[in-house]
């Protein structure tokens, strides 16, 4: 990890990926990766199934432990850090299903991760103040979920898991946001209400979003990464990708 | 301080079963019972206050340990060593080749009082040892597993080998711990018999106090953002991380104050039976006292506290006329119950009786305004 | 320690405290087996497993019984009838459990915990019933009963000779079974991705009772060695379940090989710390090192580094 390491260096941007590399026995997910996202980009990654492209946001988030390389969140090293961490230095990340609780209301869900009494004694005398009650209601209202706020969450259709689940992101207010498949599995009117709601949320962050969509992409994204087999195969704007010979013949082409 | 008033620490249910509880055990049991049966009760309370720690640990936080005996026995035999030294004055031993030691220790060749064992001269020492020596070893243990995300089965099976370990430990070195006997003989705390009716009436009702407290505590700690954090963490561990918590932490709390509950129930055990043994220690006993939270109900503080009761009078009943029933009454129990009633009793009372109660409720003087739920999302009235 | 013993006396400790440590490690390793097929293939906690294995034990003493009384003159083979009948029976009774309690609860793993340490109370209170609380012991064969005199310190007795072949072979066709035969790779198959098994025509239902019923079997036959070194007691079982657990978990589960070096290291520590430091400091020094290393390799000695 050394060298990669002594490779990274300061810069000006959000998210500097250096050399990130992770293997299980011996198989490379992710190989040699290196990228950088600006202030308030939003960058898509792309890519066909297996090109490592979750295991890369499972990097960055710290569910998984790089073998090499380095990533830099405003200059932080995140490798080293534990998930509660990385979230704390202002990194949120949303999964491929909708994880959410459960077993707890809407707006529990949502004031469990304002960002407020993370420790356990914090935890345990914290106040639900007036404060906390209109951040929440606030947030729900930006993801259309106030009328079922008082909703047990497994009650809510899979596209409104979705949205509380990025509504659970909003309220820790991350600088990098990074989305998984966030349209996957919702219906046309859905799809549509969530592109508008990610183009308001994203107006003031930096966002990582893994997508297939290709027009859902074309329509978002600053810049597109394309992976295959753990590495980048082309990098640039989505009509420049597009037009990549090398993308058309692994990805798009099919 | 709106936040830590009444209403938002207990639903009118809840004030009603506590009230109802605090009715059976200091009103209604010490008046229909001879003070015999009645320390019999304080007996089986004392594992209430290992089912209420449960509750939290296993039916909150998803934690189930396998080796709540040992917090039990930790804090049983530290009263005990004090009793015992208390028993073990030179004029009381005075018959021993080595007076002034406890009589076990004679009988093991023993001449001199282990180290160990110099402290519990001291009242204060032995009761700060009840409450922390099991809370530190719960600590180390929690840290040590939960640090290094060891969980679910394998916790399980960790906390029943330390049991065992203990167990082993404590029987193999009887010459200071008084083997698996455990320490007899008990007689007076601070110069005053614990062997009187009197005292027997003043235990129970000690004992009853300090299970209210903990009560009062795991429902602060269930009511609290901590208790809904737990909840979460039950479901989707992974989730919690990345909501910004770091997930070891609040197992380990909640596995201490578990610890800290049991060790207070094993003291009251040592008041109350005027011994401590290591047959409170071991697995057996320590995985009977999660099946008595579970057939209370996991999720349920009070339900774990008439879990304890019901479960320890049916023993008593059948164990006195059919006790080789009791062993068939038990492993239905365990099957039973977590197959057709995972949530025990308090999960049938929620089912069946809940409602009824509520509409009742809603008639009550009493009980009118109080609300019906401890979830505040609108915005609280300036009051 | 050792200083009180010369080196010839020193050596032949260990090689008889090695010989010994053997007949536990097989025990162990027929009892583990069972118990990582059950946890390590379907994430259930057999609590019971221990009276299976008294099962396969009581199985053996009637076995024995019969052929005293009724075919003296086959008394010599009894005991492979008897094994036979041990796996039978526990892997029938296995097949029962599974289809009555254990399917009710695969997505509960801890309660499955529960439920099968009352069903090993169930089996305990059972055998009192029907066996008396007397323990009771086998009497074993002529051609088992005598031993090797290897040096003049060491002598090994054949019954433990029998018994680790009997682990051996136990170890190898499990092995076979599960990673050479069609039946093996849709069993694994089901552990891996259960709806897809289900998918491509697997009975995963039907898998998972054979899978039980297997494990219990094995723990049977665990059954019938353990009556050649103990005697058998309504909960002689019960005294084996931690340390098996522990084998199993320290193994890593789902790794045969790693079962393998766990039963034995366990049992060769146990084996030799027990001359001299008698039984119960041993015990505690095995499980308290076990523990350790666990907590420092939760995931076991023998398991990949897969992604989640």
């Amino acid at each position: 990890m050394s060298a990669a390491t002594a490779r990274a260096t300061n810069t000006d941007f959000v998210l500097a990926v250096e050399g990130l590399t992770v293997s299980f026995e011996g198989f490379k997910a992710v190989d040699d990766l290196s990228f950088y996202v600006d202030e308030k980009e939003i960058r898509v990654i792309i890519g066909p199934n297996g090109a490592g492209k979750t295991t890369v946001l499972d990097l960055i988030c710290g569910r998984t432990k790089a073998t090499e390389g380095s990533v830099k969140f405003r200059n932080k090293e995140l490798t080293t850090l534990n998930e509660h961490e990385i979230v704390r230095a202002g990194v949120g990340r949303k999964f491929q299903t909708p994880s959410i609780y459960e077993d707890l209301t809407v707006f529990e869900n949502l004031e469990l991760c304002y960002p407020r009494g993370r420790n356990v004694f914090g935890a345990l005398f914290f106040k639900r103040d007036q404060k906390v009650i209109n951040k929440v209601r606030e947030t729900a209202e930006m993801v259309n979920l106030l009328d079922q706020i008082e909703d047990s969450a497994d009650l809510l259709s899979h596209g409104k898991k979705q949205w509380l689940e990025i509504g659970m992101l909003l309220i820790q207010d991350p600088a990098l946001l990074m989305l998984d498949e966030p349209v996957a599995g919702m219906s046309v009117t859905e799809r549509q209400q969530t592109a508008e709601l990610l183009r308001r949320i994203t107006a003031d962050r930096s966002v990582i979003v893994i997508e297939h969509d290709m027009q859902f992409v074309a329509e978002i994204a600053d810049h597109v990464t394309v992976m295959h087999q753990g590495k980048i195969l082309a990098e640039g704007t989505a009509e420049k990708v597009k037009q990549d010979p090398k993308v058309i013949e692994v990805y798009l082409g099919h | 301080m709106s936040n830590f008033s009444l209403s938002n620490l207990m639903t009118r249910q809840d004030v009603l079963g506590f009230v109802v509880l605090a009715l059976i055990l200091l009103v209604v049991l010490p008046l229909s019972l001879d003070v015999m049966r009645l320390n019999q009760v304080g007996k089986y309370l004392s594992f209430a206050f290992v089912t209420v720690g449960l509750v939290l640990c296993w039916g909150y936080g998803g934690i189930l340990s396998l080796g709540q005996g040992v917090f039990y026995g930790l804090g049983g035999y530290a009263l005990a060593m004090f009793l015992k030294l208390e028993a073990s004055s030179p004029e009381n031993t005075s018959i021993q080749s080595t007076p002034g030691i406890p009589d076990f220790m004679d009988w093991n060749q023993i001449t001199e009082l282990p180290w160990l064992w110099e402290p519990f001269h001291s009242f204060g020492f032995s009761l700060l040892a009840i409450l922390l020596v099991p809370t530190v070893l719960a600590y180390l243990i929690g840290f040590a597993m939960f640090k290094r995300r060891v969980s679910g089965v394998y916790f399980a099976i960790i906390t029943q080998a330390i049991s065992s370990i203990l167990t082993i430990l404590i029987i193999g070195q009887q010459g200071y711990t008084g083997g698996v006997n455990g320490i007899t003989d008990l007689q007076t705390l601070m110069g005053w018999s614990i062997r009187t009716d009197y005292a027997s009436y003043v235990f129970y009702f000690v004992g009853v106090a300090l299970l209210f407290v903990c009560l009062f505590i795991a429902q602060f700690i269930t009511k609290s953002k901590l208790g809904r954090i737990l909840v979460a963490m039950r479901g989707q561990e992974d989730r919690v991380r990345f909501s910004g918590y770091d997930v070891a932490n609040f197992k380990i709390f909640v596995f201490c104050v578990g610890a800290a509950f049991a060790a207070v129930g094993g003291a009251m055990f040592t008041l109350q039976e005027k011994f401590m043994s290591p047959s409170f220690v071991g697995i057996v006993p320590s995985i009977e006292m999660v099946i008595f939270c579970a057939v209370g109900g996991r999720l349920s503080i009070l339900g774990a506290v008439y879990g304890a009761l019901l479960v320890n009078v049916f023993r008593t009943v059948l164990g006195e006329s059919f006790p080789e029933l009791w062993l068939f009454a038990m492993g239905l129990l365990f099957v039973g119950v977590v197959l057709a009633f995972p949530d025990g009793l308090a999960g049938v009372y929620q089912k069946y009786a809940a409602p009824t109660v509520d509409r009742f409720l809603d008639k009550a003087p009493l009980f009118r305004r109080w609300p019906s739920s401890t979830s505040h999302s609108e915005p609280i009235k300036a009051s | 320690m050792f200083s009180d013993y010369s080196a010839t006396e020193l050596g032949s400790i260990f090689a008889m405290q090695g010989f010994a440590g053997l007949i536990l490690f097989a025990v162990f390793l027929l009892m583990a087996l069972g118990l990582a097929i059950i946890f390590g293939q379907m994430g259930v906690i057999n609590m019971a497993h221990g009276e299976f294995m008294i099962l396969g034990a009581y199985i053996t003493y009637l076995t024995s019984n019969v052929f005293a009384d009724y075919f003296p003159a086959l008394f010599g083979g009894y005991f492979f009838v008897a094994m036979v009948l041990a796996f039978l029976a526990a892997a029938a009774l296995g097949a029962l459990v599974e289809w009555t309690v254990i399917r009710r609860l695969y997505h509960r793993p801890l309660d499955t915990l529960l439920a099968t340490w009352g069903l090993s109370l169930l089996m305990q209170q059972s055998y009192r019933s029907i066996f008396g609380a007397r323990e009771v012991g086998v009497e074993v064969p002529d051609w088992m009963a005598g031993s090797f005199q290897v040096t003049d310190f060491v002598e090994l007795p054949v019954n433990g000779l029998f018994v680790m072949c009997i682990a051996v072979a136990v170890t190898l066709a499990v092995y076979l079974l599960m990673f050479r035969s069609s039946w093996g790779s849709r069993v694994r198959a089901v552990v891996q991705n259960r709806p897809m098994a289900g998918a491509v025509g697997i009975n995963t239902a039907k898998m998972d009772r054979m899978t039980f019923a297997l494990g219990c079997g094995i723990a049977g036959i665990a059954g019938s060695a353990f009556t050649m070194i103990g005697s058998t007691g309504p909960s002689a079982g019960q005294d084996y379940i931690v340390d098996t657990f522990l084998v199993v978990v320290f193994g890593g589960a789902a790794s045969i090989l790693g079962t393998v070096a766990s039963a034995f290291s366990i049992s060769q520590a146990q084996s030799t710390m027990e001359f001299f430091l008698g039984g119960s400091m041993a015990k505690v020094l095995t499980l308290l090192t076990v523990v350790i290393i666990l907590m420092f390799r939760p995931q076991g000695l023998f398991t990949l580094k897969v992604r989640k």
